[in-house]
């Protein structure tokens, strides 16, 4: 079947701030570029992004890229390769600067300087005191920087595919990337992107968890389409919790209302808390008030239903303080939980926030993978930045305001790394002849199945089995049963059926798509949660707890090391952590504690 | 509206940067939008082209709606 073919340098997948960050550096060297997204671009998800982006400017107190370093290491639990960290912190000011340049609206202080405050995490003098590091423009900084790095793409003629869908990854014989396939929803039409460049930015893939507070768009694409293509993911046991989303939504309850005298109670309206925490009780870390919800619901106290959530109760306090001090909350549960909070409790769970891991690749936005004896063998033609990457500078956990940074540097690293490959004359390699094949026959399975796998039940069962096997805090037995359960969901998801056989606008048959997306990344967390059999940052388990012989549970011996998923034929392997940065000494192993 | 125009409209509304909005928005097109009389449901598809913070002030209540053609609009999804 022939399918029409656009011939472009370079292609994009994703119009959130790393791809667009990627896109200036193409089109602005005068390369042919396309970006596809699924939505315009200034409604990605980046929009969300409210607290900030790091950089050691120094603005409003003494500040340096090594303490911002040091940070990310710390924060990462040692789990973040110290080359990609270093090279981070250092283009921060860089990539903060050319961004104001662009037109970014930064709050400014008197002096006409942009304005920084301090953000969890961040610290003077390798952990000293807290620093004021985070630039933002008011809260909406995710916003205001997309809609400056969209301006400049308009005018460095970057091309915007708007309302496409990428469906595969096109590789060749040898290996290299050379395109995309990808649908225009308009009309259903399947296209390939013929490149010499192909950068995925296509975001995180919260959407696996039943508790999100990820937009619906996070479906993981760009690592769906790269495990179908044989690219290993990396890291992918590692994903931010906040503890109170609402139960069933996800929308976020700021830990402000716990700060407030909010109250967590299960099933028997008891405070919980007490037996956690008896000193700090509700306002404990994040991690001991996750763990205890969580305990709380395994063992059978959780509310409603499913018994599965607890109570965030704060009916004891004055309605004018309710709506003085957490305005918006009374609002919150009205339109997500359907609860009066004056009058009733609202229903919470630890909520999956952010992914830690995804596409290796080197800090340059090279992707890499293990390749004769080379852990990190350059995929030709491959790049990949923000979320969907793993460089990896987040490790087991990533600090506030990281993220911004992460999608600014490596959107940039990857787009000059593309840029510096094309102008050595790399010509268009030959499209293979099954180019398009794959994405033509999930297409056409799809259209064709009868007596298959509903997409929403499908997608209901993973995320349920993600929550309660692979939440926050996470129990051996678990782990092994929830292997079983999601590869039991993945051949309900490989078998799905949608009644929808229309050619324009057929979201049913995009929803099945993203699902198809959804599973590598579901199964791929699953298992390589299993197989970590340490604590590490977001990673707790039950059974890895703190000793003195493994302080916080984390077993450096054993366990300082990357996990590779390969989706190919569902094993784990794994490669070593990079302790060397470019320029300094190791920040050397120790306990994290705050 | 036309299939075309409403499976568009519904992708548009089910796929935006703000959880709160996929929510608020799938939710009403489920249940509350075929109550729109035909005009009212092209001033819905109008309105859900708004930025997502500027749209989300409105339907959560934290900011007046300060078009009097949207007003009713907003409204009824408030209400959904």
């Amino acid at each position: 079947m022939s399918i029409p073919v656009l011939k472009f340098d370079a292609v994009i997948v994703g119009a959130g701030g790393a791809g667009l960050r990627s896109a200036i550096q193409l089109s602005e060297a005068g390369l042919k570029t396309a970006v596809l997204s699924k939505v315009f671009p200034t409604r990605s998800h980046t929009v969300a992004a409210q607290g900030g982006v790091a950089a050691s400017l120094g603005n409003s107190e003494e500040d340096h890229w090594h303490w911002h370093m040091y940070d990310t290491v710390k924060g990462s639990d040692w789990l973040g390769d110290q080359d990609a960290i270093e090279f981070m912190v250092r283009k921060a000011n860089e990539c903060v600067v050319e961004l104001e340049h662009y037109g970014m609206p930064f709050d400014r202080t008197d002096n006409g300087k942009i304005y920084q405050r301090p953000f969890g995490g961040h610290m003077s003098n390798f952990g000293e005191k807290p620093v004021r590091r985070s630039c933002a423009a008011a809260d909406r900084t995710g916003h205001a920087m997309l809609h400056a790095m969209y301006q400049r793409n308009v005018k460095a003629n970057t091309q915007f595919f708007v309302e496409w869908m990428a469906l595969d990854l096109i590789r060749d014989a040898e290996g290299h990337v050379v395109g995309v396939t990808a649908m225009e929803m308009e009309t259903g039409q399947v296209v390939i992107f013929h490149t010499r460049a192909t950068i995925f930015a296509t975001g995180g893939a919260g959407r696996i968890f039943y508790s999100s507070t990820n937009a619906f768009i996070n479906t993981g694409d760009g690592l769906g389409m790269a495990a179908r293509a044989g690219i290993p993911l990396e890291d992918m046991e590692f994903w931010q919790f906040h503890p109170t989303g609402v139960a069933g939504a996800g929308v976020l309850i700021t830990e402000g209302v716990r700060g407030e005298g909010g109250i967590l109670r299960n099933s028997s309206k008891e405070r919980f808390m007490e037996r956690y925490a008896p000193n700090a009780k509700d306002l404990a870390s994040r991690d001991v008030v996750s763990r205890a919800m969580t305990t709380e619901i395994n063992e059978g106290r959780g509310c409603g239903v499913n018994k599965d959530y607890v109570l965030l109760d704060i009916t004891h306090l004055d309605p004018n303080t309710i709506m003085k001090r957490l305005p918006g909350i009374r609002e919150i549960g009205l339109q997500f939980a359907g609860v009066d909070c004056i009058k009733e409790p609202l229903p919470v769970v630890p909520t999956c926030h952010y992914q830690m891991g995804g596409i290796p690749t080197h800090y340059s936005g090279r992707v890499v993978v293990p390749q004769d004896g080379n852990p990190n063998t350059i995929v030709p033609g491959f790049y990949a930045a923000g979320e969907c990457a793993c460089a990896s500078v987040h490790g087991a956990n990533r600090l506030g305001t990281n993220s911004l940074l992460d999608l600014l540097v490596f959107g940039k690293s990857a787009g000059d790394s593309a840029v510096e490959d094309l102008k050595a004359g790399k010509a268009h390699r030959e499209l293979p002849q099954d180019a398009a094949e794959k994405s033509l026959s999930r297409v056409s399975a799809l259209d064709n199945r009868k007596g298959g796998a509903n997409v929403h039940e499908t997608r209901l069962a993973m995320q349920r089995t993600m929550q309660n096997h692979a939440g926050v805090f996470r129990f051996g037995d678990l782990l092994k049963s929830g292997v079983d359960k999601i590869l039991d969901v993945e051949k309900a998801a490989r078998q799905l059926e949608i009644k929808d056989k229309s050619m324009a606008w057929n979201t049913a048959r995009t929803e099945a798509l993203e699902m198809e997306n959804l599973i590598e990344v579901a199964k791929a967390t699953m298992l390589s949660a299993e197989a970590r059999k340490e604590s590490r940052g977001a990673h707790v388990r039950d059974d890895a707890p703190d000793t003195p012989e493994f302080p916080n549970g984390r077993n450096d011996a054993e366990w300082l090391k990357h996990t590779l998923f390969n989706p190919v034929d569902n094993t784990i392997s794994y490669k070593p952590v990079n302790m060397q940065p470019l320029t300094v000494e190791t920040i050397a192993l120790k306990t994290r504690s705050y | 509206m036309e299939r075309a125009d409403y499976e568009r409209l519904r992708w548009r509304c089910i796929r935006r940067a703000l959880l709160e909005l996929d929510i608020t928005l799938t939710r009403f097109l489920d249940d509350g939008f075929d109550k729109l009389n035909d005009e009212e449901q092209l001033l819905f598809a109008e309105m859900a082209d708004m930025e997502d913070h500027e749209l989300w002030y409105w339907l959560s209540g934290k900011s007046e709606c300060d078009d009097p053609r949207f007003a009713p609009i907003v409204a009824a999804v408030r209400k959904s």
